[in-house]
């Protein structure tokens, strides 16, 4: 199966959740072929909001992208989440990176919601329940899932058991476990040692060999 | 007055061997050159990584292998990985000792304000700001005692927007040391300053502490 085949039952109005911290572990190729797929008005839920002229960004300057939820949008780079951020065509729900995290592995996990000390008393829990536990201060967060993860892995075994590579390993996991349809492009294809597994192959739906990135 | 180099000096002497530590983007990333070789500070990264080595130059850089401000970093022995849930699972658990991170303002509570300036079209980012603020055992905060056009920074009550509220346990800066205390603001260390020129500076009642 190519990039372009396992993504492109991808419907309009979809939320696409995309692993990657910076440049560890982002699903380059497969964000590539979400933009040749032509889906639209998506929800992405990333820890960045792209920069360059590739991957969210690509997403960003086509206009398919109506919602982005994350923790970090602005960086040095970040020209086209910008501009659509400052013209109004781009929603942005901004989340302290721990609940972004908490949220999308309690989405995968059957969580109903949790309370987390994280934002508690700042603009970020503005409108939120709260609740004193033991006198110390908590929000209500509520799970994140998605129709859709793309995620990086290091390798995958013919069952689609993943393991990672050092710090791309990031949203990986909590992802593939909270999506609908999780798509994991991989640089190796291979065995795995049981003990090694990482991401569990219940979790994995498609696999595209795509070789290491240059 | 000291300068940015000595104050990363100061905090790492400050941190106790053996610690887990996670130290924030920017000038607290400097405190990592000054910890001993044989102190056991074994740093932790929000990204997904304990155990993390100075930065990555030449052959040694890998773009799977980068730090929370996405500067690649090298592996130490005894190093893991984890993903992010796990990693801030670990810094929200309690389970680190100390966390270093700049400020734009400190309450003499501990509330600290890091991540936002507060102005009305500034794009807004949090990152792991809040999270990192809740989550360690100590949180140490380094910066300069005044602003560049010579206003406080350490305050009764923050003005910008809060990342977390008494969270704070020290406050590093250029001027003075100061802990911050049940029973208020203790200036510990004076660097070139007479305690009452300090408290002439800042609207927030001091403590000299007497050694």
């Amino acid at each position: 199966m190519n990039a372009l085949e396992a993504v492109a039952d991808t419907a309009d109005g979809s939320t696409v959740l995309i692993g990657g911290f910076g440049p560890a572990g982002e699903p380059v190729q497969l964000i590539e072929a979400l933009l040749d797929s032509g889906a639209k008005e998506l929800t992405v839920v990333s820890n960045n909001a792209g920069s360059g002229e590739t991957g969210i960004a690509a997403l960003i300057r086509e206009k398919r992208v109506v919602k982005i939820v994350c923790s970090y949008p602005r960086q040095v780079d970040s020209r086209h989440f910008d501009e659509a951020y400052r013209a109004g065509r781009i929603e942005l729900d901004l989340v302290p990176q721990g609940n972004l995290a908490e949220r999308i592995r309690a989405g995968g996990a059957g969580i109903g919601a949790f309370f987390t000390p994280t934002g508690y008393g700042t603009m970020l829990a503005e409108g939120k329940e709260t609740r004193v536990i033991d006198g110390k201060g908590y929000v209500l967060e509520y799970p994140i899932k998605g129709d859709l993860a793309l995620v990086r892995a290091h390798r995958a075994d013919r069952f689609g058991n993943l393991v990672y590579r050092k710090t791309g390993r990031n949203f990986g996991p909590i992802m593939a476990a909270a999506a609908t349809t999780t798509v994991v492009q991989v640089e190796e294809l291979g065995e795995i040692d049981p003990e090694h597994v990482v991401t569990p192959s219940i979790y994995v739906d498609r696999i595209v060999h795509i070789g290491r990135a240059a | 007055m000291i300068d940015r180099q000595t104050l990363a000096k100061l905090v790492a002497a400050d941190i106790p061997a053996g610690a887990f530590v996670n130290l924030g983007i920017g000038q607290p990333t400097e405190v990592a050159d000054h910890l001993a070789p044989d102190s056991g500070v074994v740093l932790h990264t929000e990204n997904g990584m304990l155990g993390m080595g100075p930065q990555a130059h030449g052959d040694d850089v890998d773009l799977d292998l980068i730090n929370a401000g996405k500067i690649p970093v090298t592996e130490l022995p005894g190093a893991s990985y984890f993903h992010h849930a796990d990693s801030f699972a670990m810094m929200r658990g309690g389970h680190l000792d100390v966390c270093v991170l700049g400020a734009y303002q400190v309450s003499a509570r501990g509330d600290l304000a890091n991540w936002h300036s507060g102005a009305p079209d500034a794009i807004p980012a949090v990152g792991g700001a809040m999270d990192l603020a809740v989550g360690a055992k100590q949180v140490f905060v380094m910066m300069n005692l005044l602003t560049r056009d010579g206003k406080p920074k350490l305050l009764p009550e923050c003005t910008y927007p809060l990342t977390g509220l008494r969270c704070v346990s020290r406050v590093y800066t250029d001027l003075a040391t100061f802990l911050i205390t049940e029973n208020g603001v203790v200036v510990r260390d004076l660097h070139g300053i007479a305690f009452a020129d300090l408290q002439s500076l800042l609207d927030v009642p001091l403590i000299e502490e007497l050694s």
